[in-house]
């Protein structure tokens, strides 16, 4: 069976989720990426911090505040909030 | 006997290591039980395998804390059971909110599989009466997300409630005070990155596994007179 | 002009070979045929220059359950257990992306184990990389590293062992070579062998996507400067999947309604399906239609050879198939009746109700041509044999010397590597990574297995019948120096484009080496892979003839390691040095030089010198034994040395130059520690054997102490050695 993703339908909205870690918790993976920069000749980079990208593909019913279900689905699942921070904005079709 | 029950969930590796911990040096009963499970009455000690359960994806053991076992698990802590979270297990712990703090990626971002050292910091009476404090053992560890983060106020608490088990004795993963191994504010309930099921027979070297069982057998069979 | 636009030509094929199918067919094929025929008639797929060089090898033994020609071979180890064993390369697609290559490698022999019915314990890496001095090695060394350890560490396989060179010939074309073995009932092994007629045809796990495809035809072809983007689309592999497929089909097994079962490699469901129903000796019809898919508009073609990942091709007994599908879905696994078995040995491969495929499975999957060329060896091969060791200049400071091979990075510790792997998983690693083989137990038998991986292809490069010897011979050695008997090889074929006349020359000189090693030794060839066609612009790679090698431990609380154990104990060297410097690592550390005449291994020698030790393990009568291999005599002593934490001053008596008693990599030789009492029965035992014994001294104090006819020549304190050996690939990555 093939997934029947039909982008662009009218019924549809996606949240483009971020999820980064707090700002003073240490990024080992950014520090890597800035050193990395940094002997590639990219001085001016200040900082880097490595997050998640998460594309979440929701029906768009008006029943639903998709901004409260976006907001409890990165809060209980896709961030830790010990460590993580998110952001997240919701573009309909 | 008493029975242990251990926890298999997708993507689980550390489950028959367990299993036969337990049943071929703690010489007690071992039972896997399936994710699903509903029912864990049954069993004196629960406890969450290494592993990489759900792939270890979103986070390590961000996934896992939805399993009906997993969530079973958490009723048991309530009641006050004992359970045992080892690396993957510790994970999914700090994930339920059984224990505090958070495990990120080691320091030096890469997986390290090795034996180190750890400091006793602290003897009681579930899981390291067979220890004294300030004694050094050797465990292996095999993870890559084993860095302990906790804030300044978790940490003041955890030190202030005598939480902290273990440490380890040089930095190894970037974990924040050295932390290996933590219990629960009501004592519980222990995370501990190293794996003492892999240190439980002589023929692989190393033995000192068995101090952290042997305390919890002790304390099982105290209990129970 | 026509013939540059010819599908088949573009696809890969020869003229000749095109017109091969047409009379096979009787026709012309269409073009989701003809992909079909370009993927299984490649190299990598169809053996077809190396096929007729494999013969010569030998693979039957009293252990062998099943050689060269299934999923693995198979090894009798007693107790009603077999040992599934192979070893796979994934060099093209780890040049390229080199961390999902080498995952993927990972999972692909993986897979071919538990294909056979075994639960895999074990994987083993051989792996060789340019100079670690470019932005570009180090990143290919850090990606592949990271790509075994983070598939095989979440599958929950350890890896016990390998092995790691650095040559400049790698530069551009790493290999990553693959062992996986494991652990069967003999009452619960599979099969590969499709049969009964009406048998419906499972694929089961990933979906099917437009991954690697032509991943087949894109190994067997040179990589050039833009390697980058000849692959059409990376192979991802997905461990997490990997792992609940290998539950679910070893629980599938159980059920005993598994008739047949192959994994999708290269070349995915045309190999899978066209060697299955081949091998069986009967035909298949599939439907397309029913291949879960995870890409939109995919064509036969596309669906017949993706290599997306984690897929498994099951035949069960007809009325079954619910059974085996309701363990899928327990593990959260997706299976699906794709087709069933017919009896005219056909493949026929339908789409939306039309048969877009239809060819003899005989004739896709055994049906390719095989090449046998004429070989000449390379024209400056006099000139590279030849080493004057009088016109080199003796080393000023010995310490130094010893310390930079100490230090090299063929030579020092790979525990930055395998510290990333986890090796200690499934609570069976006795000897663990670092040692001469690796040991794992299996629980609740008396017996253990022993795994090794040796290649040293600089010898090879310098003469490849010879070399391909050593490689043997060490192999089993280093089984021996565990205590475990040698049973069996799999090895894996690492060679440049077979058309050139000097590749086929070293291909064909490599093989009759294995083949005339192992025939002495007695130990059969059970499984392999060729891998062809490394090489770049700046030519091929030298010849590296992997030997993947198990042994079997009778008793497992008898075993060796190599480490000195206490103050006090006589060391001893048994063998003979015969001087021989040729491709040494010193040579190239002191001098820059890969020259020379490799060592030549005496077989017969060589055979009782492993039994000797064998015998002296079993008898309790030592206390460590290690071989001398890579960096000589002083490396060897240094590195049992070090894994004790013990120093040691030994005395050697020779007439050779020093530099030369303290680094030939003669083959044929250990040493062993020994306990003061037992050394009387130890000399004896060797006498028995015929092996010259020579007490070289004892264990004793804190440091490294090697005299040479009664003067010190090196002496240096442990620790430092430990920082060198420790720290030498680290310092390599680092450029120091």
């Amino acid at each position: 069976m093939k997934s029947h993703v039909v982008w662009g339908a009218s019924n549809m909205a996606h949240a483009n989720v971020y999820v980064t870690l707090k700002k003073d918790i240490l990024d080992p993976q950014g520090e890597a990426v800035k050193n990395a920069l940094h002997t590639l000749g990219y001085k001016n980079v200040m900082d880097v911090r490595v997050g998640k990208y998460i594309v979440l593909t929701l029906e768009n019913n008006s029943e639903n505040d998709i901004n409260a279900v976006v907001e409890e689905i990165s809060k209980k699942v896709l961030s830790n909030p010990v460590i993580e921070d998110f952001s997240f904005d919701i573009v309909e079709d | 006997m008493k029975k242990f029950g251990i926890i298999v969930l997708p993507g689980s590796n550390c489950d028959s290591d367990c299993f036969y911990a337990v049943r071929d040096y703690l010489e007690q009963d071992a039972e896997y039980v399936w994710h699903e499970e509903n029912n864990l009455d049954r069993y004196d000690v629960l406890m969450i395998p290494g592993g990489f359960s759900y792939g270890d994806y979103l986070r390590p053991g961000a996934l896992a804390r939805f399993s009906p076992a997993v969530q079973n698990l958490v009723k048991e802590a309530e009641k006050g059971k004992l359970i045992i979270g080892i690396c993957n297990g510790f994970q999914i712990l700090t994930e339920l909110g059984l224990l505090p703090g958070a495990l990120m990626r080691n320091k030096n971002l890469k997986f390290i599989c090795k034996h180190v050292t750890l400091k006793v910091e602290k003897v009681c009476a579930p899981f390291t009466s067979r220890l004294r404090v300030g004694q050094r053992i050797s465990l292996p560890i095999a993870h890559k997300d084993g860095n302990y983060y906790a804030s300044d106020a978790v940490l003041e608490e955890l030190n202030r409630n005598e939480q902290i088990l273990l440490r380890y004795d040089e930095d190894v993963n970037g974990s924040v005070q050295g932390i290996a191994a933590i219990i629960s504010k009501e004592g519980n309930v222990l995370g501990m990155m190293p794996h003492p099921e892999r240190a439980c027979d002589s023929m692989l070297g190393n033995t000192d596994g068995m101090y952290i069982f042997g305390s919890v057998l002790d304390y099982l069979t105290k209990r129970g007179q | 002009m026509e013939n540059q636009q010819s599908p088949w030509k573009i696809l890969g094929l020869t003229d000749s070979e095109y017109q091969e199918i047409i009379k096979g067919l009787g026709r012309e094929p269409n073009i989701t045929e003809l992909g079909m025929f370009s993927v299984m008639w490649s190299e990598h797929c169809a053996y077809k220059n190396s096929k007729p060089l494999l013969k010569l090898l030998p693979s039957k033994g009293p252990n062998v359950m099943q050689g060269p020609g299934e999923n693995a071979g198979v090894l009798d180890i007693g107790d009603g257990l077999a040992l599934v064993m192979k070893i796979e390369s994934h060099n093209h697609p780890s040049a390229v992306e080199p961390y999902q290559g080498a995952a993927t490698g990972v999972g692909g022999i993986v897979r071919d184990i538990f294909a056979m019915g075994a639960r895999p314990v074990v994987l083993l890496d051989s792996l060789r990389f340019g100079p670690l001095n470019t932005d570009r090695t180090n990143y290919l060394f850090e990606q592949i590293v990271a790509g075994i350890s983070d598939y095989g560490n979440c599958i929950g396989v350890p890896t016990v062992g390998g092995e790691t060179y650095f040559a400049n010939c790698y530069q551009r074309s790493p290999l990553v070579n693959a062992l996986c073995a494991g652990i069967a009932d003999i009452s619960k092994l599979q099969t590969g062998k499709a049969s009964g007629i009406g048998n419906p045809v499972l694929i089961v796990g990933a979906t099917t996507g437009r991954d690697g495809i032509g991943g087949a035809s894109f190994a067997s072809q040179e990589l050039g400067e833009n390697a980058e983007e000849k692959l059409p689309s990376v192979q991802v592999g997905d461990p997490f999947l990997e792992k609940l497929l290998i539950e679910a089909c070893l629980e599938a097994y159980e059920t005993g309604y598994v008739v047949a079962v192959q994994d999708m490699g290269a070349a995915g469901i045309t190999s899978s399906a066209s060697e299955m129903a081949s091998h069986g000796n009967v035909g298949m019809e599939l439907d397309l239609d029913k291949v879960p898919l995870r890409a939109e508009a995919m064509t036969p073609f596309e669906i017949l050879i993706s290599e997306s990942q984690e897929r498994m091709l099951l035949v069960v007994e007809k009325g079954k198939e619910d059974i085996v599908k309701q363990i899928m879905k327990k593990w959260g696994l997706r299976a699906e009746v794709m087709g069933h078995i017919t009896d005219d040995q056909m493949m026929r491969i339908y789409q939306h109700g039309h048969m877009v495929a239809e060819v003899p499975a005989h004739l896709l999957a055994d049906g390719a041509p095989q090449y046998v060329r004429e070989g000449v060896p390379p024209k400056n091969l006099e000139q590279l044999r030849v080493l004057e060791i009088p016109s080199l200049a003796l080393p000023e400071d010995f310490n130094a010397a010893f310390l930079s091979v100490l230090s090299a990075p063929n030579v020092a510790s790979k525990s930055w590597i395998y510290q990333q792997f986890d090796h200690t998983v499934r609570t069976d690693t006795v000897i663990k990574p670092g040692m001469d083989a690796a040991l794992v137990r299996i629980k609740g038998k008396k017996q253990a297995v022993a795994f090794t991986t040796d290649c040293n292809s600089i010898y090879c490069f310098l003469d490849p019948y010879e070399g391909a010897k050593d490689a043997v011979v060490e192999a089993a050695r280093n089984l021996s120096m565990v205590g475990a008997v040698p049973i069996g090889i799999t090895d894996c074929l690492n060679f440049g484009n077979p058309e050139d006349p000097v590749v086929y020359w070293q291909m064909k000189r490599c093989v009759e080496g294995i083949r005339d090693a192992c025939e002495a030794l007695n130990i059969p060839v059970i499984s392999g892979n060729v891998s062809l066609y490394n090489e770049t612009e700046n030519g091929p790679i030298y010849p590296t003839p992997v030997i993947g090698c198990a042994g079997l431990l009778e008793d497992v609380s008898l075993f060796c390691t190599n480490s000195f154990k206490d103050e006090g104990d006589i060391i001893v060297l048994l063998g003979e040095d015969k001087g021989e410097m040729g491709g040494s690592e010193y040579i190239q550390q002191q001098y820059g030089l890969v020259k020379g005449v490799p060592p030549k291994a005496d077989l017969a020698m060589e055979g009782e010198l492993q039994d000797c030790v064998r015998t002296l393990i079993k008898s309790n009568l030592i206390k460590s034994a290690h071989d001398v291999s890579d960096g000589g005599l002083a490396v060897c002593l240094a590195e049992c040395a070090m894994g004790g934490q013990k120093g040691f001053v030994a005395d050697i008596e020779t007439e050779e130059r020093s530099d030369v008693a303290l680094f030939s990599e003669s083959q044929s030789r250990c040493i062993l520690s020994v306990e003061a009492e037992a050394l009387h029965d130890v000399l004896g035992m060797a006498s028995t054997f015929n092996i010259p014994a020579h007490v070289l001294g004892s264990v004793e104090g804190k440091s490294v102490v090697i005299n040479i006819n009664g003067r010190e020549i090196i002496n240096v304190p442990l620790e430092e050695c430990m920082r060198h050996y420790d720290q030498g690939l680290l310092w390599s990555m680092n450029g120091i």
